[in-house]
């Protein structure tokens, strides 16, 4: 009896165990750990960029940039402009539906672009010169405008920083300074909220009646076809545990890696390191033009005198192949940038010069406090080479430490120093963000500017100059006419380029370059 | 007795609302805001303000914390400003993790280490006193998270016996389970283990000097009861004195072990909230470790009653 | 030392001869006494022991191992790790000690006053209950987040964390000396408080609270570290063992000597701190290993 008893259990075990095995055979799970952790489902309060990659998970957008910065339809079918440059005609495509089994109309459309235009400084721009927006029916509508805006299609297909996603109608309703508590929408991916657990995992499942594009995959364009069943994203703070983790099996996918961490993960053979991302990011330099020293453009001159973006590109990036100077205001490697202008960034470094202009400027060892974050190793590196730089020049150098949410909040203050204020910050931002004159950073409208607050009409007269460029050629002249504006008045400047590899797993095929990591078309072996 | 346990759950509510009031008053004076951490990077300040607004979070001291109370004493903790997930939720979701892991821990500590104690206590002078010694005083010597990271370059990546970091339901099986839980306990527990061994070996050696265990030996019976019946019961008020402390310890260290093992535990859940500044979350979980920290100091000075029938309350 | 000698505490000089003596026959606590002030040592006179500036940054020459140029090689903005261990003496001996004596300086006044007037200890022992249930992890990083990062802030985050431990033990210690025949006789007499606490309670918590203090002392230094790795310790330029250790966590198994070598410093420090209160304790008073 004992016998038949282990012999039915014995079955049972394998029964169960086979089961089991072809289940998960059956299922292809794709575990991710992203570069942060994914705490606000909205793509359009926040600028995060994890929130943004959460976006193009689950959304999906009208058009879409491509590989070589065109901008491609994505919902969109087809589209007109009329003679007169003033009425764009959009008519959306068939099957395209939300993850409630709801049809994408106009009506979602319109409301998801009024919400997002609110938020996004392009956006913005272009409400300047909106009319206004109809809907002729259900999949065609009409966008009339004031005046002639050619960036229009810039605006709609926008890579980065506040996408303008589709949502539907009664979620983009709300407050655009209010989170939306649902994420909604018509994208390759499902959210799957019950088992959201914030701070460790996010799950995604295909959404198996998205009806993707034919044409191939080129970055945000083409289509988005889903090769695997389920994705997890698993947030893991300690960089050396992921990469232990990723070496392990443990996760098929690590989206971004300090770069010392490369030979750990290049001894293992089923791991393969890349750089994925031609774009890259920049490091941002910023002051604060409303007190004294930074308010003195001589000041500013001073540091940029000295400013050695080698320096800050092997402090960032740990070698040579993955960060290098960027002698531009835009984004090297893409249309606009230009080194008109750049002679001052990029010829010897010349301590004697710096010492003059200060001189000049009549500094009288005001304190400069340099606001940094101890748990942004990007921005912590600049803060220190900056600051240690500042001091062999002689300045009176504060360096004050907080963690992100303190650097963040502080430099929101417009006090002086001694009442909470601040002087200089560093920060980053992905190429696809800084790759115009209509990058955050360097508007110098003075109160509505960003934080620092630079103001200088002739600035931005300039940038008027390129929104209105009617072709390519325009712009590219209008660009440079910034750039050279733009080294003369120093609304910032830029500390290096850099890219950030990405790992993963050699069972994987099919990962697209691009500078935002897309999870669609990848297959898992 | 019960007047005892009735008095000290009444201190008990004084001290959460003591801690909930200077808790939630740090908070409303801390600089940071979340409404700068929701808008991100690129925001401008005018961006900030209007979510500031919207959040409510400009409206004066009193208003916001007799919301919160009121709404504290319906039984709801309050909403995450970040993920819109009310708090219950969220520390719901990670209550499993810190309580395996902490149990783990303690068991794991308090079955390695007390019998140690004892050991070294029994045969003093010896090379077992010495190394437990030895243990005891290393233990406290090494921050956890060197401890964490040299266990799991030794187990995980040299010798592939566990998993490198993350935490399986127990539902999912129990070798899963527990072999995600096995270094982080090891790690953790050991400045637990120093100091429980350290102190059971103190008070053993006391113990073992007293009248009436040399008229236990005296009397014939075996040493291995001498030492459990007689000398380790009384040994026991000390001993569970430092369990009791050790459990403040041991929030301490989770924290660095749940971050370096990426276990979703309460511990991680608070040091991420207290970066963002997100509010409801942070006070909720101060006064959830308040209360539980509390109740573990009654049930430790209660279980003195079992070793010491002389105290009286 | 039998059960059969009555508690009563030992004051006056004849316990300073006992405990030299005594503190002699521990050879491992004078080996921490010596390790201990050789680090002091170290702390002072870092300046001319071959060491460069510590914050000076080359990143050209990042992550050298140690070389005959760079004793510990550099970290990873190129910063000479043997300066940043040597002068990360002062930073983390100055949290250890300064920690130590804040607490035992607060710790010592409340307990004090907490154990002579009744209805303030009940108030004041639920206090500490409050405080001892908030991690000091955690009230570091609330400080921290509140103002800035600085040594000053790490010293106040653990004293608070460390004073509730402190009050209990000397309230302890001032409950039972309470009922000693001396002190019910200086109190019949008359004696003001102030004085009978000068008199006759302090010297006899000095001991007890010198070994605690060592114990202190040692844990306040794995706590900054502990703080350094989470990020809300010691400001980045100015090196301590602790957040040398903290920036190159990741680096462990690529530069190791980043973390091993400061690491090495910190266990080396704090074990002799905690040999050292063992042996005093050992040599004061045995019976106290059961109390710390």
């Amino acid at each position: 009896m004992k016998v038949v008893f282990a012999t039915l259990r014995a079955a049972a075990l394998v029964v169960a165990l086979v089961a089991a095995g072809t289940a998960s055979a059956q299922q292809k799970v794709l575990k991710f750990i992203p570069q942060a952790d994914l705490r606000i489902l909205d793509p359009i309060t926040t600028t995060a960029y994890i929130t943004r990659n959460h976006g193009y998970m689950v959304y999906d957008t009208l058009f879409a940039t491509d590989a070589k910065f065109q901008i491609q339809p994505q919902m969109v079918d087809k589209w007109t402009l009329s003679a007169d440059k003033l009425t764009y005609t959009f008519t959306l495509r068939d099957g395209l539906k939300f993850h409630d089994g709801q049809p994408v109309r106009s009506a979602d459309c319109i409301a998801s672009l009024e919400r997002w235009a609110k938020r996004d400084a392009l956006g913005q721009k272009l409400t300047q010169s909106v009319d206004g927006w109809t809907a002729v029916n259900d999949k065609t509508f009409r966008l009339k405008l004031k005046k002639p805006f050619p960036r229009t299609l810039d605006a709609l297909g926008k890579l980065s920083a506040v996408v303008p996603f589709i949502m539907p109608e009664r979620i983009a309703k709300t407050d655009p300074f209010q989170n939306i508590t649902e994420a909604i929408g018509s994208g390759p991916f499902k959210f799957v909220k019950e088992e959201w657990v914030p701070g460790n995992k996010v799950v995604y499942v295909k959404n198996t009646d998205y009806v993707p594009r034919k044409e191939p995959p080129s970055w945000a364009a083409g289509g988005k076809v889903v090769k695997v069943d389920r994705v997890e994203w698993i947030y893991i703070p300690d960089s050396a545990t992921a990469a232990a983790a990723l070496n392990a099996g443990e996760a098929d996918w690590w989206e971004q890696l300090p770069p010392d961490l490369i030979p750990l993960l290049r001894k293992n053979k089923d791991v393969r390191v890349e750089n994925i991302d031609p774009l890259g990011s920049l490091g941002i330099l910023r002051f604060n033009f409303l007190h004294p020293p930074f308010n003195n453009q001589k000041m500013r001159e001073a540091v940029l005198a000295v400013l050695d973006q080698k320096d800050y590109a092997i402090a960032i990036a740990g070698d040579e192949k993955n960060g290098h100077p960027c002698y531009s205001f835009f984004t090297c490697g893409t249309p606009l940038s230009t080194e008109a202008g750049a002679e001052k960034l990029k010829g010897k470094r010349d301590f004697e010069r710096a010492k003059k202009l200060i001189q000049e400027a009549g500094y009288k060892g005001e304190k400069i406090v340099i606001i940094t974050a101890t748990d942004q190793p990007i921005v912590q590196a600049q803060s220190l080479l900056t600051s240690e730089t500042l001091r062999k020049l002689g300045l009176n150098v504060d360096l004050q430490a907080g963690d992100w949410g303190t650097l963040i909040t502080r430099r929101t203050s417009k006090e002086p120093v001694d009442k909470g204020g601040w002087s200089l910050f560093h920060t980053w931002a992905v190429g696809p963000d800084m790759i115009s004159p209509a990058n955050f950073a360097i508007v110098s409208s003075g109160d509505k500017a960003w934080f620092g607050w630079p103001n200088d009409p002739t600035l931005e007269d300039l940038r008027n100059v390129w929104f209105n460029a009617t072709d390519a050629a325009a712009g590219k002249k209008a660009a440079e006419a910034v750039q050279v504006q733009a080294f003369s008045y120093i609304p910032y400047i830029t500390t290096a380029q850099f890219i950030i590899p990405t790992a993963y797993r050699t069972n994987l095929s099919g990962v697209i370059v691009a500078p935002v990591t897309f999870l669609w078309n990848v297959e898992k072996k | 007795m019960i007047l005892y346990i009735m008095r000290r759950l009444g201190a008990t509510l004084v001290v959460m609302a003591v801690v909930a009031l200077v808790v939630f008053s740090l908070l409303f004076l801390t600089p940071g805001d979340p409404a700068a951490v929701i808008a991100g990077d690129i925001a401008t300040a005018d961006d900030i303000a209007r979510i500031r607004m919207k959040l409510g979070l400009d409206q004066p001291f009193l208003v916001q914390f007799g919301g919160w109370a009121w709404r504290l004493l319906h039984g709801d903790l309050g909403t995450s400003i970040f993920t819109n997930l009310p708090v219950t939720t969220l520390i719901a979701q990670r209550v499993q993790p810190t309580v395996s892991l902490t149990l783990c821990t303690l068991v794991v500590a308090v079955l390695i280490a007390v019998p140690l104690g004892v050991a070294a206590a029994a045969r003093a002078g010896t090379w077992l006193d010495r190394f437990v010694i030895g243990f005891a005083v290393f233990g406290f010597s090494v921050p956890v998270f060197v401890l964490a990271y040299g266990l799991i370059i030794v187990f995980s990546v040299r010798l592939e016996w566990l998993p490198v970091q993350g935490y399986r339901n127990i539902s999912e099986g129990l070798w899963p389970w527990l072999s995600h839980l096995i270094l982080p306990s090891i790690a953790l527990g050991t400045v637990y283990m120093a100091l429980i061994a350290r102190i059971t070996r103190a008070a053993m050696l006391d113990v073992l000097a007293q009248d009436y265990i040399r008229t236990a030996n005296a009397k014939g019976l075996a040493p291995r009861e001498v030492l459990v019946r007689h000398a380790l019961k009384n040994a026991g008020v000390p001993i569970v004195t430092v369990i009791g402390i050790g459990v403040g310890l041991l929030i301490s260290g989770a924290i660095v072990t749940e971050t370096v093992f990426a276990i979703p535990g309460i511990g991680r859940l608070t040091v991420d909230a207290i970066l963002r500044r997100d509010y409801p979350i942070i006070q909720g979980v101060i006064l959830l470790f308040s209360a539980i920290y509390v109740l573990i100091n009654l049930l430790v000075d209660l279980s003195y009653r079992l070793f010491d029938p002389r105290i009286r309350y | 030392m039998t059960a059969a000698v009555l508690s009563t505490p030992r004051f006056a000089s004849p316990t300073w001869q006992r405990f030299r003596d005594a503190f002699a026959r521990h050879p491992t606590a004078i080996a921490g006494g010596i390790v201990l002030l050789v680090m002091v040592l170290i702390a002072l006179f870092a300046p001319w022991l071959g060491t460069v500036d510590p914050q000076a940054v080359s990143p050209i020459q990042r992550l050298k191992p140690p070389s005959s140029e760079h004793w510990f090689g550099t970290d990873m903005l190129g910063r000479d790790v043997y300066s940043r261990v040597i002068y990360g003496s002062r930073v983390s001996l100055a949290v250890g000690l300064a920690v130590a004596a804040l607490s035992l300086a607060i710790g010592l006044t409340i307990g004090l006053v907490t154990g002579f007037i009744r209805w303030l200890d009940a108030v004041v022992m639920r206090v500490m209950d409050g405080l001892m249930s908030i991690p000091s992890v955690l009230l570091a990083i609330a400080l921290m987040a509140l103002t800035k990062a600085s040594v000053t802030n790490v010293i106040l985050a653990i004293t608070l964390a460390e004073v509730p431990r402190v009050v209990r033990l000397v309230r302890g210690l001032v409950l039972s000396l309470r009922e000693q025949p001396y002190v019910a006789a200086a109190v019949a007499a008359g004696t003001s408080l102030p004085l009978i606490l000068l008199r006759h309670i302090l010297p006899n918590t000095a001991a007890p609270l010198l070994v605690q203090g060592t114990y202190i002392c040692a844990s306040a230094m794995i706590v900054e570290a502990i703080l350094s790795f989470i990020g809300a310790g010691t400001p980045p330029n100015v090196p301590s063992w602790g957040n040398i250790m903290a920036e190159a966590r990741s680096l462990f198994q690529i530069a190791g000597y980043l973390i091993l070598l400061p690491g090495l410093f910190l266990s080396i420090t704090v074990l002799a701190v905690n040999l050292l209160g063992d042996g005093m304790r050992d040599a004061l008073d045995p019976r106290l290993a059961r109390r710390m």
